[in-house]
């Protein structure tokens, strides 16, 4: 069968402004429960909300990133439900006049590339946290709830795409290239596993030319999740629909360690929030000179910043990706480049090795032990044939380790290698003279025996001879012998 | 516009509140009144008024992003029947 799978996101951001959305309660996240509380996020009756302006304009600004149109006038709207998790029981959100609408972001597929739609980009505010205490810890089975409401009022961005993502890869690389937008423009702290980057999808499976049923995914907490999700719904779709079957519109929850969706026990009248505009707030009016300030204020985007590093500094794709995709990392390879050494051996290096072990020990670049000048220093000795490429890799975990500087290490340890070519060739010539076996070996033409005699080579100087050096000796000291 | 007990129904169960058979039919024509009152309105030509929000012609009004104290946790629980180490208890959910 033609199968075509259609997917779209919602993502919601929180901002990290240092207040609330409407009140002056810290955002800090976690803390002791309803710690960050006053009577406005509480919801007490005769409380107004004052909108935070920082929250405003990192919206427009996210808008103006996402190539959208920015509303000349937009109002609040209350989203009314009954959940515990919102004091007054409506979240203040956007509804027909958002902020910004009509917008697109690409994305890098790497044989083609794709632009996807943004349909809007709206302001509201985060809900509080709900725990259920019980038997099972699930919402079903619990006796009762306990409410936290440090996180209710926390400004959040929604960004929903069109249905223009096609497989489960795209969706992952779409959240990639977002996140690295928000993370560019320094308005989120876009970490999905404290939630403050959260996304659902809808996804489709449709044959032969027509539409799939909509099915909506939740609960997908890390960019693999977002992808295995996707990839099981898709399959799961596909196998309904081989099976003759009808695929169910509804929402799914993904289940991280069973690897799989179900299907949600919804009440069939949840969906009716009988939005109206907010009394209390009155419109934003983003005037042009305001937005015309606001994208002036853009910084570099990572698309831009990828063409840049590949035809600046002449890096492959492929590392240009890693560094500009984690923009601390991208900072402090630009930090090491004006250092001066070869860019290219520096981006292996940082994007290898730097990166590898910031990895490991889960620490952002900026704080690495291992400062710019580190990594240049350690370019350097290698560049210079002061040490191998070999050594120099333990000489990084070792400074990264130590914070010893790269040149410290190899002068204490006595690493620098033999490019002395007496020192080598004397050793050349005792290792011809000890193996006259290998050496007849060799001029009979047997190759293997070279790789031989030149791991005694290597054995005697304690792996400290340069390896292209003492190479082209022995085969020109064998060559005497032929 | 006539209300039926259908919405009532429905506009009952959203706002979780219970209503007797009684009560039913009384919002029912309360309501219908509401709506029917709110239809003279409806007669009157708005094509050319722009839709309000608000009464009054104000907009843009922020404050700066900045922390202000906010409440201790017992003076935040204070008026909750039920709390529990500092978070707001309630009945469960489903
Ligand atoms: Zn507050």
């Amino acid at each position: 069968m033609d199968f075509e799978t259609i997917i779209g996101l919602e993502i919601h951001a929180e901002l990290s402004t240092k207040s609330k959305m409407f009140c002056g309660c810290s955002t800090v996240f976690g803390g002791e429960p309803n710690t960050k509380t006053c009577p406005v996020c509480l919801g007490h009756p005769g409380t107004l909300p004052v909108a935070n302006r920082k929250a405003i304009e990192y919206a427009i600004l996210l808008g103006l990133a996402l190539n959208c149109e920015i509303a000349e006038r937009s109002i609040f709207h209350r989203k009314n439900y009954f959940y515990p998790d919102m004091p007054k029981n409506y979240q203040i959100s956007q509804y027909d006049i958002p902020l910004s609408r009509n917008g697109f972001l690409e994305i890098d597929m790497g044989e083609y590339k794709r632009r996807v739609g943004i349909i809007r980009v709206h302001l509201e505010e985060d809900t509080g946290k709900s725990i259920h205490v019980g038997e099972s810890g699930r919402i079903h089975g619990a006796e009762r709830s306990l409410e936290d409401f440090n996180r209710a009022g926390i400004p959040l961005v929604e960004i929903v795409t069109e249905p223009d993502l096609r497989s489960p890869e795209e969706a992952r690389n779409f959240m990639m290239e977002l996140r690295a937008v928000l993370e560019y423009l320094g308005i989120s702290d876009c970490k999905m596993e404290e939630g403050s980057l959260r996304c659902d999808a809808n996804i489709s499976v449709g044959v032969g030319g027509s539409r799939g049923t909509k099915v909506e995914i939740k609960n997908m907490n890390s960019f693999r999740a977002l992808q295995r999700a996707l990839s099981f719904e898709e399959k799961r779709q596909r196998d309904v629909l081989l099976k003759g079957g009808i695929v169910t519109q509804e929402t799914r929850h993904w289940d991280e360690a069973a690897g799989i969706t179900h299907a949600l026990r919804t009440k069939e009248e949840a969906f009716d929030y009988r939005y109206f505009p907010e009394p209390d707030l009155v419109p934003i009016e983003p005037d042009p000179p305001w937005v015309e300030e606001l994208r002036r204020s853009l910084p570099e985007m990572p698309a831009e910043r990828l063409r840049r590093f590949i035809s600046e500094y002449g890096l492959p794709k492929d590392i240009a990706k890693v560094l500009v995709y984690d923009k601390k990392l991208g900072n402090f390879y630009e930090e090491t480049v004006r250092k001066g050494e070869n860019p290219i051996e520096i981006a292996k290096w940082v994007a290898g090795d730097l990166a590898g072990l910031l990895n490991e020990a889960s620490i952002d670049a900026d704080l690495s032990p291992v400062r710019p000048g580190g990594v240049s220093e350690l370019v350097h000795l290698v560049e210079s044939g002061v040490i191998s490429g070999r050594m120099a890799k333990d000489v990084l975990k070792e400074a990264f380790e130590s914070g010893e500087s790269p040149r410290q290490i190899v002068s204490r340890k006595g690493l620098s290698q033999i490019a002395d070519s007496n020192e080598i060739l004397a050793i050349v010539k005792q290792v011809i003279k000890e193996n006259p076996q290998a050496v007849s070996d060799y001029l009979d033409g047997k190759e293997q025996a070279l790789k031989y005699l030149m791991g005694q080579v290597m054995k005697l100087t304690r792996g400290k001879a340069n390896p292209k050096m003492a190479s082209e000796m022995l085969v020109e000291a064998l060559k005497m012998r032929e | 516009m006539a209300i039926s007990i259908e919405d009532v129904e429905h506009v009952a169960k959203l706002a979780r509140i219970y209503l007797t058979e009684e009560e039913k039919e009384m919002f029912r024509k309360q309501l219908s009144d509401v709506l029917e009152h709110a239809r003279v309105i409806s007669e009157v030509d708005t094509s050319t008024v722009e839709p309000t929000s608000h009464a009054i012609p104000l907009s843009n009004v922020t404050r700066e992003d900045e922390v202000r104290e906010s409440l201790t946790v017992e003076e935040a629980t204070k008026n909750a029947p039920w709390s529990d180490g500092g978070a707001f208890t309630v009945p469960k959910i489903i």
